[in-house]
């Protein structure tokens, strides 16, 4: 279980360390056992600095965190006994083999039983015929297979998984994505940053959109809803302009949109509304083709957000020079 | 303490499967020790001291300092030879000051370059221990190749035929405190210095050049030895033990600062 309360970071920087830059600014989250969240957020969000302050590498600037009850600045060395983390690089030490990278950490862990750790993660992520090789030698997709087995020979219960497939080749990514569902199973809570969105959508219960605060925050599903709400398509043989105005004075009906003979529908319940649609359109003559349901990606939901947060950053920025100015 | 032989075990065999650093390691002691050798041995076997009695050298004026103490009881040659010697075993003296920081700056560097630090600092090891397990990889093998080279050193001088008398005077109290006590002490000093050149650049071979600036100090106290200034006997190798280790006491305590976890990740670049 990992909480936070008006998690803050604020870097100092410049020549001087005289300016400052607020990578984290104020962040609430609460995330069960079990959960599979999702980071989302551009370059630069602060996603990386916000794992770096969970996992007790950074102190945070002001508020609090805690995971499994252990509090970030005051239980660290439990908290890192008890959380895995694959960092953004994999940092491997590229002149030893991944038995023994695998082997300084389960030591600096204090497995009880090493080897066995080390042959079930080499075994489960395909390295086992490369153990021996120097980690130098691998290619990038088993560089962070290597990195995760590194993550995890400890079994932590909650693992930090930082952008785990950003630059990887698709198969390479597949086996990272594979594993992370085997990782779900398992019911280990799992925070994972990215900015891959079919990933997050694939594997998170709940993600969180995020550019320095939280800008939105729940299922998948449910923020593509909240965002453009629900949209059916009926596609027909023929239209005419009465089918139009029938549907469009259905009072769920939120919009329609016509483009050639399909009729773009909006609408809050598709399930209930679908039968009572069809049943007027075929009243009016329509011969039906297809019905379905338009899912926005995640991306659009993504980009929207992002892009709706930069404005009303230019806004304030703008406001402030006018402030300046007058 | 587990964690600390970790590191070591680590960065032993990371830091020395680097063809530069094995060379280096190998080349520098195997040098110190033979070309003293080689010298002392065509000295003593051809007698360019002669007859001269140390009280004669010390009239010509060709004996820096307070010479004559040191070469109480020895003869003329002996007494050449242990000036030389002097200066060889001052050499030696830099080996616990050069190697460690090849060690260092491989390691540091090559682990920033890597990046591997931050999956280190995410385990439940201490900056403490890491810092610890650092600085003895790179201390024990430039301390324990100063040593071996010493005692080669001192077989090498009965093979050479060196006299006892100077032979007695390199075993005596003053360099073996030198060697044994204020060796590592100088590694210490050395490795703590590497680590804070390291932490700011992110070539090893940079690294090890500028760290290098350290035996500047060190040619200066051979210069004024050389002339005078300084005699090198048990008081002044005592004296260079306290200030030593009290620098290096200093040294370790700001390495303690930045090798702080947060000062590692965000500002080492
Ligand atoms: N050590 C640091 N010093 C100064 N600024 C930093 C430091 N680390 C990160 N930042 C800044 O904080 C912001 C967030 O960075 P980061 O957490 O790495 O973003 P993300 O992982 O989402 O791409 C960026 O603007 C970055 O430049
Ligand atoms: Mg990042």
């Amino acid at each position: 279980m990992i909480k936070t309360q008006d998690l803050r970071k604020i870097f100092k920087i410049g020549k001087k360390q005289k300016e400052t830059l607020v990578a984290v600014d104020g962040l609430n989250l609460e995330i069960s056992e079990g959960e599979v969240f999702g980071f989302l957020g551009p370059n630069g969000a602060g996603k990386t600095t916000t794992v770096r302050m969970l996992t007790s590498l950074i102190r945070p600037s002001s508020g609090s965190a805690e995971i499994y009850g252990l509090k970030v600045g005051v239980d660290d060395t439990e908290i890192r006994r008890n959380v895995g983390i694959l960092t953004e690089s994999p940092g491997l030490y590229e002149r030893l083999s991944a038995e023994q990278n695998l082997r300084i950490f389960a030591e600096l862990y204090d497995i009880p039983d090493p080897e066995k750790a080390i042959n079930k993660y080499l075994s489960m992520l395909d390295l086992w015929d490369r153990r021996m090789d120097a980690a130098g030698t691998y290619s990038k997709g088993m560089r962070q297979k290597l990195a995760v087995a590194r993550a995890m020979l400890h079994e932590p219960k909650v693992l930090f998984l930082d952008e785990p497939t950003t630059g990887l080749d698709p198969e390479a990514a597949k086996t990272v994505r594979d594993f992370i569902d085997e990782l779900k199973h398992q019911g280990r809570t799992i925070f994972m940053c990215t900015h891959n969105l079919d990933e997050a959508e694939r594997h998170c219960d709940r993600v969180g959109i995020f550019k320095q605060r939280l800008l939105a925050l729940d299922k998948p599903s449910a923020l593509r809803e909240q965002l453009f709400g629900r949209k059916v398509v009926f596609h027909l043989a023929n239209t005419t302009p009465e089918m139009c105005a029938a549907v469009q004075a259905l009072p769920d009906v939120k919009a329609l949109e016509q483009i050639e003979n399909k009729l773009l529908v909006s609408l809050d319940e598709p399930e209930k509304m679908n039968p009572v649609i069809t049943r007027i359109l075929v009243d009016k003559g329509a011969d039906i083709l297809f019905i379905g349901e338009i899912k926005q990606s995640l991306e659009r939901v993504y980009l929207e957000m992002i892009r709706s947060e930069e404005s009303s950053q230019t806004k304030k920025i703008n406001q402030s020079v006018e402030r300046n100015r007058a | 303490m587990k964690n600390i032989r970790t590191i070591i075990k680590k960065e032993w065999a990371e830091v020395f499967k680097r063809r530069v650093v094995v060379l280096i390691m190998l080349l520098v002691p195997l040098l110190f020790t033979l070309i003293p050798l080689v010298m002392l041995g065509v000295m003593s076997n051809t007698g360019v001291g002669g007859d001269v009695s140390p009280e004669m050298l010390a009239q010509s004026g060709s004996m820096p300092g307070d010479m004559e103490t040191v070469c109480v009881g020895l003869s003329g040659n002996d007494c050449m030879q242990v000036m030389m010697v002097i200066q060889f075993l001052l050499m030696f003296m830099m080996m616990p000051l050069l190697l460690p920081i090849t060690i260092a700056a491989y390691s540091i560097v090559g682990e920033k370059t890597t990046r591997s630090l931050e999956p280190l600092l995410a385990t439940p090891i201490t900056t403490l221990e890491l810092l610890v397990g650092k600085c003895l990889a790179a201390v024990i093998p430039a301390v324990g190749a100063t040593w071996a080279s010493f005692a080669l050193f001192n077989i090498g001088l009965i093979l050479v035929k060196v006299s006892p008398g100077v032979r007695a005077y390199i075993l005596g109290p003053t360099w073996l405190l030198g060697i044994l006590v204020l060796g590592p002490i100088l590694a210490i000093i050395a490795v703590n210095f590497a680590l804070y050149v390291s932490s700011r650049v992110s070539d090893p071979r940079m690294a090890e050049q500028v760290s290098g600036v350290l035996i500047f100090p060190f040619m200066g106290v051979i210069l004024a030895q050389l002339a005078g200034v300084i005699t090198i006997n048990i008081k002044f190798m005592l004296l260079s033990i306290v200030v030593c280790a009290l620098i290096a006491v200093g040294m370790f305590y700001l390495g303690t600062i930045i090798f702080d976890r947060e000062n590692i990740l965000t500002k080492w670049k």
